[in-house]
């Protein structure tokens, strides 16, 4: 558990979230606390619901039921001018990194921060480039194209490219898949660093245990849009439910 | 039925919202201009090549039927004004459409697909404002510029072959060809292709931003962009020349 964890402080909190498409009923009553300095691992089968969970905490969708609370502010009483002065706050990791294609990797870097941070000189720019592509150790990538990106290299510009605004909270979409075992270790590292480096708070959606494991201060099992089961990784998987024994038992043999 | 009411409606809004942001601060004139540069200046090489060889070949088409009456001196003044009138706005929309409207749609559809749009939306930039308003307005301003050129390289190609054969002076040439042309024609090809231009970027934006289903849908949102743009041009020219006949006489 990280020292640093202000359990009381909730910087997102979820209560009653409900949230339909169609006749598919995919968050069935979502109640969540993240506490400021924590990192909390969402685990889930593919189509549980995690990625639906973490775009209404980033404003993206919006809750059939329910309120989401945001760093003091309900989101989706928020007009478009108040929701994008709040994401200055929020880093958003995508699954697919989501990195602009016709930009080289220092143009993605400056595109939100110019957009932002107006009152920056050209030398502040740059020197907060240099600092975030330092951070997630690829310096030498900043005249490269994205598609010259290896995966994890994406991921990692992917995550330079919110930090550089210096959220309070990080979500992070699948951050390890798609990726060999010692790239994602590399990643669960850097979120980790993340965390301890610029103090952030972060909801991470992962069907990854060793992602889950290093990562989380605690983990919670979303199955079928409830959740079955929190705490901490070994409390979640000291458990005689079948739907959480089944996830651990088939994540183990796809990973062995 | 229902479907078709829903996505005109869907289309009804995205116009709205066109308009809406466009006119609201901050706005975004670096994407503006270089949407500018990659609609207008990237397309002047096959402007020019397919104005030249419209007119080239128009005349050469039309010179064996007014030959048969003795009359090729019309020559200059009957392409003039199927040049300005007819082919220079419709020639210039059609192949932007082709050129350009496909472009936006595979472009934004795969910039939504890949989820560039929503990392462009939670990093607090506006991407409808960035991607949708600035590619608009570029087709919107660009095509009018570049029908007025392809009028005049079109001009060009005729006049190589009236040269050819009748050896009129240039300035013989421009002389006839503008007696039959007023500023009423001028004002109706740059009216038309500020309708064509808008139309191109709304087609594109609209089907690209909308695009859904992976790289299908890419494909089939280019695909869309192009094949709308072209009929609603069609549409649009047969409107606006009877619209514009009823004030001629």
């Amino acid at each position: 558990m990280h020292p640093g964890i202000d359990r009381g402080n909730a910087v997102v909190s979820l209560r009653s979230v409900k949230k339909a498409f169609g006749s598919l009923q995919v968050l069935k009553g979502i109640d969540l606390d993240v506490w400021k300095g924590e990192n909390i691992v969402i685990l889930g089968r593919s189509g549980s619901g995690k990625s639906v969970l973490i775009k209404i905490i980033a404003g993206l969708l919006k809750p059939d039921q329910g309120t989401v609370n945001v760093l003091g502010k309900e989101i989706d009483r928020l007009d478009p001018h108040e929701l994008r002065e709040l994401r200055t706050r929020i880093g958003f990791s995508f699954q697919s990194s989501a990195l602009y294609d016709g930009m080289n990797v220092r143009d993605n870097l400056e595109f939100p921060l110019v957009r932002n941070k107006r009152h920056l000189s050209r030398k502040e720019i740059d020197q907060a480039i240099a600092k975030v592509l330092d951070d997630v150790g690829l310096s030498q990538t900043i005249r490269q194209m994205p598609s010259e990106l290896s995966g994890g290299q994406k991921k990692r510009i992917g995550i330079a490219r919110t930090l550089i605004l210096q959220p309070e909270i990080m979500l992070y979409d699948e951050p390890t898949a798609g990726l060999d075992p010692v790239t994602s270790g590399d990643i669960n590292d850097l979120i980790n660093e993340v965390q301890q480096r610029y103090n952030t708070s972060a909801v991470i959606i992962t069907h990854d245990l060793t992602c889950a494991k290093t990562t989380g201060d605690r983990v919670v099992m979303l199955s079928e849009g409830c959740f079955l089961r929190q705490g901490s990784f070994g409390d979640v998987f000291d458990s005689d439910d079948p739907r959480i024994k089944n996830f651990y038992t088939y994540n183990f043999i796809s990973d062995s | 039925m229902k479907d078709l009411i829903l996505r005109i409606y869907d289309i009804y809004q995205f116009m709205l919202r066109f308009f809406r942001e466009a006119f609201i601060p901050p706005y975004e004139y670096k994407e503006v201009l270089n949407q500018f540069y990659e609609v207008g200046i990237r397309s002047l090489a096959i402007i020019t090549l397919t104005g030249f060889i419209t007119g080239l070949v128009f005349t050469k088409q039309s010179r064996s039927s007014l030959a048969e009456f003795g009359a090729t001196s019309w020559l200059p003044s009957l392409m003039a004004i199927a040049i300005i009138r007819a082919l220079a706005p419709l020639v210039t929309a059609l192949i932007i459409a082709g050129k350009v409207g496909s472009n936006i749609g595979a472009e934004l559809g795969s910039m939504k697909v890949t989820e560039q749009i929503e990392a462009m939306e939670v990093s607090s930039t506006n991407p409808f404002k960035f991607l949708v308003v600035s590619r608009i307005l570029a087709t919107t301003c660009i095509v009018p510029v570049l029908a007025s050129y392809m009028g005049f390289v079109a001009m060009m190609g005729a006049y190589l072959n009236v040269y050819r054969n009748e050896q009129t002076s240039f300035t013989s040439f421009f002389q006839q060809a503008f007696m039959k042309i007023s500023f009423f024609d001028i004002w109706t090809l740059v009216f038309k292709s500020l309708v064509y231009g808008f139309t191109i970027g709304m087609a594109g934006s609209f089907n690209g931003y909308n695009a859904s289903q992976g790289t299908v849908g890419v494909g089939r949102a280019a695909n869309t962009s192009v094949v709308v743009s072209m009929f609603l041009i069609f549409v649009e020219e047969m409107i606006i020349v009877q619209v514009q006949n009823s004030f001629r006489f």
